[in-house]
């Protein structure tokens, strides 16, 4: 259920994507860095896998080079 | 610049999380992965039409290797190509898994660590003269590689006695020797592989292992283009002298515990220098170097490190849209700050994995992107298209056209860095050991014949 909900968020923001028009420069200059951050912050919690402590707790990798 | 040629390799971290308890062991979830990239040909022929290798390496990573590059955006591109070529094929394994009843989401990243203190890499390969003396360049390199993590590093989260912190560089507390032939046991800032896949009379690799896999195309372009001018210059025969750390090993790994960059490091001759101050030794006989040459690139170079430095002095927060490591930490303690939590807190170490997930919707760094808080190099378009097409002015163009040409053709191929071959009864071997040509008499005439 949970995870549904999230899948459903993630459409969202890939059609939130779609919609918003580059243009770095007007982004730039219309908001102020600390207000972005802010917004961006409340995006993280879209975007990170539920379970985080049994996430990282069964990332493992055999070692590379 | 003197004209150089240079790649990149990239060990991604792969993981595949069911639905439900099932295990299934990693090379076949890495056998999926391979069949959505080079569906019918995979394990034999994992040279793209890109002209760059994709393989199984040690420890069951996907690896990308980049086509052989001449210029910094063209790798900072087929960097990423790289990343995307990955992320299109989840789709395409999870797929295949879910055919066979195992429902779940396949994650790949682009780090250097896991969660147990494994570690896989990021190798940046340059093309030197071979009659240089390589042990007198290792020494006067490895000052600068030991300090260009200020403005290189991907930082990480690791825990130190229990407690977590954030470090620099990913890959720093990995490194145990200055030098080796190792890249398994005992990594070391310069390993000595000498595969130059060229005329090996002229010329030699220099394989330098010590570096994080980069998200942020500023600091890919940092990475590869300080090294590489420094390089250069040490190749005009200038000495790098008076430089040499008391301790590298300990060095680079105290200048990764240490975000006020303000840590003096011992040197031989006793005295005491900052990661800053070391950096600038070689900024400023670079850039006496570069202002002899006359080049645009070189000195655009040098004026982005100088000016890397300055920021790094002054406010190295105000890096965020170009040091990864930056970026990270800005995003890590914004958000603890707002869940007052702190760097134990398993979200962090999470985001601490996220923020290099290759999967654009995932992907912590792709969060900032999309957001435009961090500065690119290149657009999608030029990525999407570096994902089938090679460098043009480099020797993958010849492999690359080939490549196509036998695929539409329906032909079965062997290929290396230095030839290509159609199997069958055309069975001669295409030598390319120039890796600075991109044009191949032999490969131009029978894609013309068959026209």
């Amino acid at each position: 259920m949970a995870q549904e909900k999230k899948q459903a968020k993630r459409r969202e923001s890939d059609k939130k994507e779609e919609t918003t028009a580059p243009n770095p420069e007007v982004v730039e200059k219309g908001k102020t860095l600390k207000k972005d951050m802010d917004e961006l912050l409340d995006e993280i919690d879209d975007v990170l896998e539920e379970n985080a402590e049994e996430f990282v707790k069964n990332y493992v990798q055999k070692g590379g080079e | 610049m003197r004209a150089r040629i240079f790649g990149l390799e990239n060990e991604y971290g792969l993981i595949f999380f069911p639905n439900g308890r099932v295990y299934l062991p990693m090379e076949k979830i890495l056998g999926y992965i391979f069949e959505g990239l080079i569906p019918n040909s995979w394990p034999s022929n994992a040279f793209l039409t890109n002209g760059a290798r994709f393989y199984q390496d040690t420890g069951c990573h996907p690896e990308y290797s980049t086509p052989e590059c001449d210029n910094l955006h063209d790798l900072v591109t087929h960097d990423k190509a790289g990343e995307r070529l990955l992320e299109a094929c989840l789709p395409v394994a999870e797929r295949r898994l879910k055919d066979e009843g195992l429902s779940g989401t396949i994650y790949i990243f682009k780090n250097n660590t896991d969660s147990m203190g494994n570690t896989y890499g990021c190798h940046e390969n340059y093309l030197m003269r071979r009659e240089l003396d390589f042990w007198r360049v290792t020494e006067q390199l490895i000052p600068f590689f030991v300090t260009r993590q200020i403005y290189t590093g991907a930082g990480k989260v690791s825990k130190v006695a229990g407690k977590a912190h954030f470090f620099i560089s990913q890959r720093a507390q990995h490194i145990h020797e200055k030098t080796s032939s190792s890249t398994t046991s005992s990594r070391s800032i310069i390993n000595t592989r000498d595969e130059p896949h060229a005329d090996a009379e002229k010329y030699r690799r220099l394989h330098i292992i010590v570096g994080d896999s980069n998200m942020s195309e500023p600091s890919t372009f940092l990475k590869v283009g300080t090294t590489a001018l420094v390089l250069g210059l040490v190749e005009e025969g200038a000495g790098i002298a008076g430089v040499e750390l008391e301790d590298a090993v300990r060095s680079i790994r105290d200048i990764s515990r240490d975000l006020t960059l303000k840590k003096k490091m011992k040197l031989e001759d006793g005295r005491e220098l900052t990661a800053i101050e070391i950096q600038r030794l070689y900024l400023d006989q670079v850039a006496r170097y570069v202002a002899r040459l006359g080049d645009p690139e070189a000195d655009e170079l040098v004026a982005q490190w100088a000016s890397v430095l300055d920021q790094l002095e002054r406010e190295p927060m105000g890096l965020g849209r170009t040091v990864d490591w930056i970026a990270k930490y800005r995003l890590m303690t914004g958000y603890m700050e707002k869940k007052a939590c702190t760097w134990d807190d398993p979200r962090i170490a999470l985001a601490d994995l996220q923020y290099h997930d290759v999967d654009r919707k995932r992907g912590l760094y792709y969060l900032l992107e999309r957001d435009r808080q961090v500065d690119r190099l290149t657009t999608d378009d030029e990525i999407e298209r570096a994902m089938s097409t090679p460098p043009q002015t480099t020797r993958a163009k010849v492999r690359g056209d080939f490549i196509k040409f036998a695929k539409e053709r329906n032909r079965s191929y062997t290929v290396d860095w230095t030839y290509l071959k159609l199997n069958g009864y055309w069975e001669e071997t295409i030598l390319c050991m120039d890796p600075f040509a991109a044009t191949n008499k032999r490969v131009d005439e029978l894609i013309s014949a068959s026209r």
